[in-house]
C-alpha cells in the first residue's frame, strides 16, 4: 500500500480522521519507534515557516530536515545547541522531538526540552492543537511542547515546531583525555562538569577509556588558554582531537547496522555501566555523553536479552531507536502510572496512534 | 466534616479561626482575596497525600501554597476550600555534587537551594526577584523565571524529576536524576500546570556550576528607545549575555528613592548587561561589548569593578518593584512577552496607552527575552480605580498577543489573566488542555478557578500593599 504523504497540517488532520490507526514517519532514521498502523509519511510537510534571527526563534514544519534548519541558521551565525541527532542521515525536526534525541552539544545548554518552545500537533480526534508559543519566554497554558519530547507519536502527530536558538560561537577546540580506568574517568568527568571552564561537549568512550570534550568560544586565544589549563591538570594524557569526532557522534555512525538504544543515566552510575560493557567482551558498544547523563548502546540481536536483563536489574530504562524487535522499543524497567494512560486517553481517545 | 480532617493531622495544624484564615486570604496579587474553610499545615509528604485524598473524597477544592508570592493570584484560596500550606515541608533532602542535583521538598525557599549547593561551586539557576522568600513548589507550579532565562531557561528547564500527589489521589513519580529521559516528559508537563494537576512533594533539581567571572555594565540613555536599540545591537553581535535588563525613568526614580542605587543622573532609561563565564572568554567578549555600547548613544557607562559594585547595580534593578509602592498606593504588574525585536514598538504603545488612560506606568523588563513588566499605578480607594488599571493591563496583554507574544512570561495565568487565555489559544486548544487536566484531576479539586477562563471560584477585591511587600520582604516580579 502507498504511504499517506500529507503536505499540510490540515491534510495530516484529514489523514488521522480517515484512518483508524496511524503512525508518523519522517526521515526514517529511528525506525524502531515507528508503531503499527497506516504510515503517515511527513517528509513533504517541510519548510521553515518563520525565522527571526534577532528573536532567537525558528519555526518549521515537522517534516523539515534538521540539517536544512541548521544550514539556514548557520547563515546568520546561529545554531540549535541541543545538537539534533542523525542530521546528516536525514532526521526531521518532528522525529527528533518525538524520539527525544539530542546530540553531544546538549551538555552545555541542555537538550530538546530546553529549546522547544511551541508545537502544533494533530490529536487523536484529527484536530489541530497549538501549545506553547513563538517567544523565548512563555508561561501560558500547559507545557505540551515539553510533553511532546520523547512522546514517540503516541499522543499526537506534530505538524509544526518552534525552537529557541542561540548565536554560534565562532571558534572551537576539541581535546581527548586518556584515562587509566573508568574510576579515574568518572572522577575527571565530574571535575570537568564542576569546573570554571564551561565545556560545550563532554563524552566518554569506555572501550578506549577516553574522555572527549570541546570548548567553543568567541576567539581562538581565549579557548586555547582554557585548553592549556586542562592540559596542565592531566599532564601527558591530554591531546588535541579532531572536530570530526562530533559529527561522528551526531550520526552515531559507529553503531551502523546494529541495534542502537538510548539509556538515560547519571554520572554516579557510569562506572558500573562501563564495567558491564567490559564484561560483554566487545559485544556491546557504548558511548557515554553529556557529562554522564546519557549512554548510547549498540549491540547485535544476540545481545538483546543481556542488555534487557542488565537494565532491568539496575532499574534503568532504555529505548531502542534502531533495530527491529517484535516486542517494541522499550528496554529494562518501566514505571507506568495510571495517569499516563489517562493522558493518552485525553489526547487520543480512539487509540488511533500506537500504544505507549 | 472538618473534624475528619482534624483526625488526619493534629488539631493544632488544622486552622479554622478567622484570625488564622485571614492571613491566607490573599497572595502576591493583593487586589483579590477569598476566605478558605480551613488551612492545614502538614509536616510530611504523607500528610499532604492524605489531605489531598480527603479533599477528593469530600469533593472539597484545595489550593497548595508556599510563601504566597504569586503575582497572578495562583495561590488565592478557593472560597470555602482548603489551603494546604507547604512551608514546613522545607527539607533539602540531598545535594549531590557528582550528579549535580538537589532533591528538595516543595516548601524549600528558592535561594536556600543555591546556598546549599554553594560549597560545591554549584547553584540553582532560576532566580525570580522574590527568591529570598518564594518556594520551589510555587516556582515549579508556575514555571517561574528571573533575569537569566534567555541563556538558562525557566524553572521547568531545571526540574528533572518529581514525586507528586495528583488531584485524583494517585501518587506518582516522574523523571529522575538524569538530565536525559526516555518517553514523554511528564515532569515538563507538570511544571507550569499552576497547581491544577496536584501537589509536588519532592523535586529533583538540576544544579549548574557558578560562573567564574561576571562582567556587569550599567549604561544610561536619554530615551527608552535608545536603550532598546542598544539591546538589539548586543543581540545582533552574537554575544549571549546572562542578563539584559532595562528600567525606565519612573522605575529609576522609585529605585533611587528606595535604595539610592546611584544610577546615572538624568537617565530616561538604564540598561544592565551582564556577561558571565570563564575569565578568558569574558575578557574577549567584554571588548566586543564595549565596542558595541560605544556606538550606541549611551551618555554614561559604568562597569562594576568588583562584586560589591555589581550588587549595587543589581540592587536598584531588583528593588524596583517594591520601590514603586512609594509612588502609588496600589499597582498591578503584568508580565506579557513580545518578540524581542518588537520591544521598541511595544514600549511606545504602552506609553500611548498610559497617556490615553491617564494612568502612570513604570517599565522594568527582561529585555533579552522580550519579557515586559509594566507596573500600572492606581489608587484602589478611588471609585473604579482597580477596574481602570485592569482595563489598561488587559489592553497591554492584548497588544502582546497581537504582536505574536504571550500574556505571561513567568508569573503564570493564575486567576488574574484567565480571561485572556482565549486570546492566545483557540477554544479547541483550551478544550484539549482541560481534557489533560481531567486525566490528573477528574473532579477538579486541585486549584480550580485558575488558568481557565470563567469563574470556577469567586473572589473579592481589595486595595493596598501586601504587608510583606510593605516590609520590603517580597517584591512583585
Amino acid at each position: 500500500m502507498m504511504a499517506v504523504s500529507p503536505v499540510s497540517a490540515e491534510e495530516v488532520a484529514e489523514a488521522v480522521k480517515s484512518h483508524p490507526r496511524v503512525s508518523a514517519v519522517g526521515g526514517r532514521t529511528k525506525l524502531a519507534l515507528v508503531g503499527q498502523g497506516e504510515e503517515l509519511e511527513l517528509s513533504r510537510l517541510s519548510g521553515i515557516t518563520a525565522y527571526e534571527a534577532s528573536d532567537y526563534t525558528v519555526t518549521a514544519k515537522a517534516g523539515t530536515p534538521a540539517e536544512e534548519v541548521a544550514q539556514v541558521l548557520a547563515e546568520k551565525g546561529q545554531y540549535m545547541p541541543f545538537d539534533p541527532l542523525f542530521s546528516k542521515a536525514g532526521a526531521t525536526l518532528g522525529g527528533t522531538v518525538a524520539s527525544g534525541t539530542s546530540g553531544p552539544g546538549r551538555f552545555r545548554y541542555g537538550g530538546l526540552r530546553d529549546f522547544l518552545i511551541g508545537v502544533q500537533f494533530v490529536d487523536g480526534k484529527g484536530k489541530l492543537v497549538r501549545s506553547g508559543g513563538r517567544v523565548v519566554k512563555n508561561a501560558a497554558g500547559f507545557d505540551l511542547p515539553k510533553f511532546m519530547v520523547g512522546s514517540m507519536g503516541r499522543f499526537g502527530i506534530m505538524t509544526e515546531l518552534t525552537f529557541k536558538v542561540f548565536p554560534r560561537p565562532s571558534e572551537s577546540i576539541s581535546l581527548k583525555i586518556m584515562c587509566p580506568d573508568h574510576e579515574t574517568a568518572v572522577k575527571r568527568l565530574g571535575e570537568i562538569s564542576l569546573s570554571r571552564w564551561e565545556a560545550d561537549t563532554l563524552d566518554y568512550d569506555p572501550a578506549e577509556k577516553v574522555i572527549c570534550l570541546r570548548f567553543d568560544g568567541p576567539e581562538q586565544q581565549a579557548i586555547s588558554e582554557i585548553c592549556e589549563e586542562v592540559r596542565g591538570c592531566w599532564s601527558g594524557e591530554v591531546m588535541p582531537a579532531d572536530d570530526i569526532e562530533w559529527s561522528i557522534q551526531r550520526e552515531v555512525s559507529w553503531a551502523e547496522g546494529m541495534f542502537l538504544a538510548k539509556v538515560p543515566i547519571a554520572l554516579s552510575r557510569v562506572i558500573f555501566l562501563a564495567d558491564w560493557v567490559d564484561d560483554c567482551g566487545g559485544m556491546v558498544g557504548c558511548r557515554v555523553s553529556s557529562g554522564g547523563n546519557v549512554a548510547w548502546l549498540s549491540f547485535g540481536e544476540k545481545e538483546l536479552v543481556a542488555v534487557e536483563e542488565f537494565l532491568r536489574e539496575k532499574a534503568m530504562t532504555g529505548l531502542i531507536l534502531r533495530g527491529a524487535r517484535p516486542d517494541g522499543p522499550w528496554l529494562g524497567q518501566r514505571k507506568v502510572d495510571t495517569v499516563s494512560g489517562l493522558v493518552k486517553e485525553a489526547l487520543d481517545p480512539d487509540g488511533r496512534f500506537p500504544e505507549i | 466534616m472538618i473534624e475528619s480532617l482534624t483526625a488526619l493531622l493534629s488539631p493544632d495544624r488544622v486552622l479554622t479561626g478567622d484570625v488564622h484564615l485571614a492571613a491566607y486570604e490573599s497572595d502576591g496579587l493583593t487586589a483579590f482575596r477569598a476566605k478558605p474553610r480551613a488551612v492545614v499545615v502538614p509536616e510530611t509528604g504523607q500528610e499532604v497525600v492524605e489531605v489531598v485524598q480527603w479533599c477528593r473524597r469530600h469533593a472539597v477544592p484545595f489550593v497548595a501554597r508556599g510563601s504566597g508570592t504569586s503575582l497572578s493570584g495562583g495561590s488565592l484560596p478557593v472560597e470555602e476550600g482548603i489551603v494546604i500550606t507547604l512551608n514546613r515541608l522545607n527539607r533539602i533532602l540531598e545535594v549531590d555534587p557528582v550528579d549535580r542535583v538537589a532533591v528538595v521538598e516543595p516548601g524549600v525557599i528558592n535561594l536556600d537551594v543555591s546556598r546549599a549547593a554553594e560549597p560545591h561551586g554549584l547553584h540553582f539557576a532560576p532566580d525570580p526577584s522574590s527568591q529570598t522568600i518564594c518556594t520551589i513548589g510555587g516556582n515549579v507550579a508556575f514555571n517561574s523565571g528571573g533575569a537569566h532565562c534567555l541563556k538558562y531557561g525557566m524553572t521547568s528547564n531545571h526540574v528533572m524529576g518529581m514525586k507528586a500527589v495528583l488531584g485524583s489521589g494517585e501518587v506518582v513519580e516522574f523523571g529522575g536524576r538524569s538530565r536525559e529521559q526516555v518517553g514523554p516528559d511528564f515532569t515538563g508537563l507538570f511544571c507550569g500546570s499552576e497547581g491544577l494537576f496536584g501537589v509536588g512533594l519532592e523535586f529533583t533539581l538540576r544544579l549548574l556550576p557558578r560562573a567564574e567571572y561576571f562582567h556587569t555594565v550599567l549604561a544610561g540613555y536619554h530615551s527608552l528607545e535608545e536603550a532598546g536599540h542598544a539591546v538589539s545591537a548586543v543581540i545582533d553581535s552574537g554575544l549571549l549575555p546572562g542578563a539584559l535588563e532595562i528600567m525606565d525613568a519612573l522605575a529609576i526614580e522609585a529605585a533611587e528613592a528606595a535604595v539610592s542605587c546611584g544610577y546615572p543622573v538624568g537617565a530616561e532609561a538604564v540598561l544592565i548587561v551582564e556577561l558571565e563565564g570563564p575569565m578568558e572568554k569574558v575578557a574577549a567578549e567584554r571588548i566586543r561589548l564595549e565596542e558595541i555600547l560605544e556606538k550606541t548613544r549611551s551618555f554614561e557607562t559604568r562597569v562594576a569593578a568588583d562584586p560589591v559594585e555589581r550588587m549595587t547595580i543589581w540592587k536598584g534593578r531588583k528593588s524596583a518593584f517594591s520601590a514603586v509602592g512609594r509612588l502609588s498606593p496600589d499597582f498591578i504588574v503584568q508580565d506579557g512577552v513580545v518578540p524581542r525585536n518588537r520591544l521598541g514598538e511595544a514600549l511606545r504603545r504602552i506609553g500611548e496607552l498610559s497617556a490615553e488612560t491617564g494612568l502612570r506606568v513604570a517599565n522594568v523588563f527582561h529585555a533579552g527575552d522580550g519579557n515586559l513588566h509594566p507596573l500600572i499605578l492606581y489608587d484602589g480607594r478611588e471609585e473604579g480605580g482597580l477596574e481602570r488599571a485592569e482595563e489598561l493591563a488587559g489592553r497591554i496583554l492584548e497588544m502582546c498577543v497581537e504582536m505574536g507574544g504571550s500574556i505571561t512570561g513567568e508569573h503564570g495565568v493564575g486567576m488574574e489573566k484567565r480571561d485572556y487565555l482565549p486570546g492566545m489559544f483557540s477554544a479547541y486548544d483550551i478544550e484539549v488542555m482541560k481534557r489533560v487536566r481531567t486525566a490528573f484531576d477528574p473532579d477538579k479539586v486541585a486549584n480550580p478557578g485558575k488558568m481557565f477562563p470563567g469563574k470556577e471560584a469567586p473572589s473579592l477585591s481589595q486595595s493596598g500593599l501586601h504587608p510583606l511587600e510593605e516590609a520590603g520582604i517580597i517584591s512583585r516580579e
